[in-house]
């Protein structure tokens, strides 16, 4: 495992994984901006990831791109590379290296639950494991997300006269919410800020259930009563809001476990939808993994390491810059 | 349980008034011993002899690694949320209702309190574990006032909230009386009040151009009305009591008071800092206020007193039926008899005419005052703020242009506007701050502010935001005292946005000496 950097860096081959700044060869495990970058020469992913970063940065966002199938090899010297399923959106991706008969696996962000949206995330054996830890406090529990969606469309249909807005990240949790919804038979069109047009069209095109969604247009006030408006986080306290009815601000985050959290927010109704591992799920992850060396990335990093250093585990924090922690999920 | 701990979630997390009271609403339509044991823990009544914070966190660490619990709770800032989310065994049992849970942890002996307080968090979900602790620990904090479940009360059982104001301090848990008077079953509960808080009577804002016509100068008495906190006496040969106006009992904040005080009545007054009777500013009171306990030195240091306003009990006698010149009266006799360091009479003011009136309300002595009041002499002792009775008559506020220097986001409904304003004055050829206001303005005025900052902002400071120094308000306030806490030297007392000055240069803006001797800080 030395052949990698606590920047997710070989040196020997020059590769990065979710580097920060433009480099000659970047896997990138997903389309969150916090993953992927504009401006590197190399990028190997997932098409899908592709297709993202191209819908987000345009077609001339690296000068190559490698888009490889889920299990596809892709070799660089004695470096065998190949993406496995994270489950945490549409594209993402697990890195496995093996060198030399070592497996290290880079988790990128991963959820284990079940998810319409994209492929369910695939357990890895290996001997070293570069695990997230957004949710790694032993209050994060996941709860149901059918649940949760069925919190908001008992808001809806008791609150006729007010429109709910959720705030979603516009890329992954927006759809996630629209399929859930769709899975528990709301059939209304969903409307949806600007932002997320592109990406909920592309959702669609390859074939996710995200159903009949339509841009928030500048109709009469009264048009979005009863309605299920999904915007990014950032347009919940913005000027956009204030042309709805009686908004109820909802938020669709595994942040939305902590009440005093969703309170310093002004979030009415928080829905605890995560698209990242819980507590149980990340220490099972790491269990199953049989991986005796643990490292471990940006989240909650402190409270992993003391659990796995109880288990006799090696494990130390990898503090990778550049990542924000609670603005993106 | 599942019922009242989904109201409790649902009261914290929305902040508009009215949806809280339609919730209280919903809940409190059903009058049972699940309602009793709610309207107690809403209005903090209740609590559990053997289960506190500390034997809650004993609690956790039985269950939960010590680390990994301290991790979390860091995280999350909040005892009760911590434990409900990080309790580890969840089976969750057959839904139980509120009165079951509380009548069986009552039942619960000391020594297995352990154990059994386990199990039963265990049975629970997370929110309603959450609800348990935090009716443990006490205090809610969920941004509900007692005013506001009775105000939901009164609505709902078409009452008025004076009525349920005027009994509350008298009613006990499980409120019987109150429920079936609130159901029509019987007449309004009889209490006996010699000992209980009485509901204070409050003014109403007088309309200078309305009232004035309206009102005959010769029918009213007015009085200065003091810039302290409103308080109630309960003086006995037993025992005296002082409560602040909303009904907590404050007496061990100001023993002085307790101590030195004689006789046996109710007396309605304002309690001031200050020696020999000379009131100090408010600045001063604020160092005795919101403490359980004085010291000597803080009692030597800024001594308080009350002074007195009205009589409401006498030798035993209910004098609320009488009317304000005959209470008068009684007020005068009852500190004759009882002479202290600790009371004196607040005097009248003598006047003719609204006009002649106008002198005293604005040029009394700068900072001890904040206006008069003006009630009408046949006026019973009515709880509550009865129009066409007392009102109170405000002094011109002061006003000073100065600057915008910073702005941030409002809270709840103005959350997606900018509306909470930081404006400064000169010092030499830098601007310090003076103050903040998040009021005053139109809405018009609010949606130029706003604009306006979003287009000129040059500096972030988390959620503050600098602005380019160019809008000039027109800052009206009640008083300004010298701080030593901010940097300018100067606390202003309830300042709010007058207008925005278009019309003046920021070079016209006066420096903070000018200031300062403008309104005699020294």
């Amino acid at each position: 495992m030395d052949f990698i950097n606590h920047q997710l860096f070989i040196k020997d081959i020059n590769v990065h994984i979710d580097p920060i700044l433009p480099k000659k060869t970047a896997i990138i495990t997903h389309g969150h901006a916090d993953h992927a970058r504009f401006g590197h020469e190399h990028v190997i992913a997932t098409r899908q990831t592709i297709d993202i970063m191209k819908i987000r940065y345009g077609d001339k966002c690296a000068k190559k791109f490698t888009p490889l199938r889920y299990g596809q090899k892709y070799s660089i010297k004695n470096y065998d590379f190949t993406l496995h399923p994270a489950g945490h959106i549409l594209g993402s991706a697990q890195v496995l290296i093996e060198k030399n008969n070592h497996r290290l696996v880079i988790t990128g962000d991963y959820k284990v639950g079940k998810d319409e949206t994209c492929k369910n995330f695939k357990l890895l054996k290996c001997d070293t494991l570069i695990t997230e830890a957004t949710f790694g406090l032993p209050i994060f529990q996941h709860p149901d997300s059918k649940d949760e969606i069925q919190k908001l469309i008992r808001s809806v249909k008791i609150n006729k006269h007010n429109c709910h807005i959720v705030g979603a990240y516009a890329l992954g949790k927006a759809q996630r919410v629209m399929n859930l919804l769709r899975q528990q038979n709301y059939n209304e069109t969903i409307y949806i800020h600007g932002s997320l047009e592109k990406l909920c069209k592309y959702y669609s095109k390859e074939k996710i259930n995200i159903g009949k969604f339509e841009k928030v247009s500048s109709k009469d006030k009264n048009f979005y009563e009863g309605k299920i408006i999904i915007a990014p986080p950032s347009a919940l306290k913005d000027r956009w809001s204030r042309r709805f009815p009686n908004p109820i601000i909802c938020m669709a985050s595994g942040w939305m476990t902590v009440k005093q959290r969703a309170k310093q927010q002004g979030i009415e109704l928080p829905l605890v939808i995560s698209d990242h591992s819980d507590w149980n799920e990340l220490l099972d992850t790491i269990k199953k993994s049989k991986a005796k060396n643990i490292l471990i990335t940006h989240g909650q990093e402190d409270a992993l390491v003391y659990y796995c250093k109880k288990q006799n585990l090696i494990s130390k924090p990898l503090s990778i810059q550049g990542r924000s922690d609670e603005e993106m999920e | 349980m599942k019922k009242f701990s989904s109201l409790l979630h649902n009261l914290i997390l929305t902040p508009s008034r009215n949806t809280k009271i339609k919730l209280l609403q919903d809940y409190f339509k059903k009058l049972d011993i699940n309602s009793a044991y709610a309207l107690a823990i809403l209005s903090d009544q209740l609590s559990f002899q053997f289960i506190k914070a500390s034997k809650l966190r004993e609690l956790v660490y039985e269950h939960v690694d010590q680390h990994l619990f301290d991790f979390s709770y860091d995280y999350v800032g909040d005892l009760a949320e911590t434990i409900s989310l990080i309790w580890p065994t969840k089976k969750e049992g057959k839904s139980q209702s509120l009165s079951t849970l509380i009548e069986n942890i009552n039942k619960i002996k000391k020594s297995e309190i352990n154990t059994e307080f386990s199990k039963i968090l265990s049975q629970l979900s997370n929110n309603e574990r959450w609800t348990l602790i935090k009716m443990c620990t006490g205090g809610l904090r969920i941004g509900v006032s007692e005013r506001l479940v009775k105000t939901a009360l009164a609505d709902l059982y078409n009452k008025s909230i004076n009525e349920i104001e005027e009994i509350w301090h008298g009613l006990k848990f499980p409120y019987e009386n109150l429920f079936q008077w609130l159901r029509n079953e019987i007449p309004k509960p009889k209490i006996d009040f010699k000992k209980l808080f009485h509901p204070m009577m409050l003014a109403n804002p007088i309309d200078e151009e309305k009232d004035f016509k309206r009102l005959n100068a010769s029918e009213f008495q007015a009085e200065y009305k003091w810039d302290g906190i409103r308080v109630q006496l309960m003086v006995s040969s037993k025992s005296v009591s002082l409560y602040s106006r909303t009904g907590d009992n404050i007496s061990s904040a100001f023993p002085e008071i307790i101590e030195n005080t004689k006789g046996d009545a109710v007396i309605d007054g304002e309690l001031l800092v200050g020696t020999n009777f000379k009131p100090s500013n408010f600045n001063d009171l604020q160092q005795r206020l919101n403490r359980k306990k004085a010291s000597k030195d803080l009692q030597e240091k800024f001594p308080v007193f009350i002074r007195a306003y009205d009589i409401l009990f006498y030798n035993g006698k209910d004098l609320r039926k009488l009317f304000l010149f005959e209470r008068r009266m009684y007020l005068e006799k009852f500190l004759k008899e009882n002479i202290t360091n600790q009371i004196d009479l607040s005097s009248i003011i003598k006047f003719s005419t609204w006009k002649e009136l106008t002198k005293y309300k604005n040029n009394f002595n700068d900072h001890l005052n904040e206006g008069v009041m003006i009630k009408l002499k046949n006026s019973q002792y009515l709880p509550g703020r009865k129009k066409g009775y007392w009102y109170k008559w405000k002094k011109n506020p002061k006003l000073v242009d100065a600057i915008l220097m910073y702005a941030q986001r409002g809270h709840g409904k103005r959350s997606s506007y900018y509306s909470d304003f930081t404006f400064g004055v000169w010092k030499k050829n830098e601007l310090v701050p003076i103050g903040k206001a998040y009021s005053g303005y139109t809405d018009k005025e609010l949606l130029i502010l706003d604009k306006f900052i979003r287009n000129n902002t040059t500096n972030k400071f988390g959620p503050v935001r600098e602005v380019k120094k160019e809008i000039i308000l027109e800052v009206a306030f009640d008083d300004v005292f010298p701080s030593n806490r901010h940097k300018s030297g100067v606390a202003m007392r309830f300042p709010r946005i007058h207008r925005i000055r278009w019309d003046k240069p920021i070079n016209e803006v006066v420096s903070i000496e000018e200031f300062k001797k403008e309104f005699k800080i020294g």
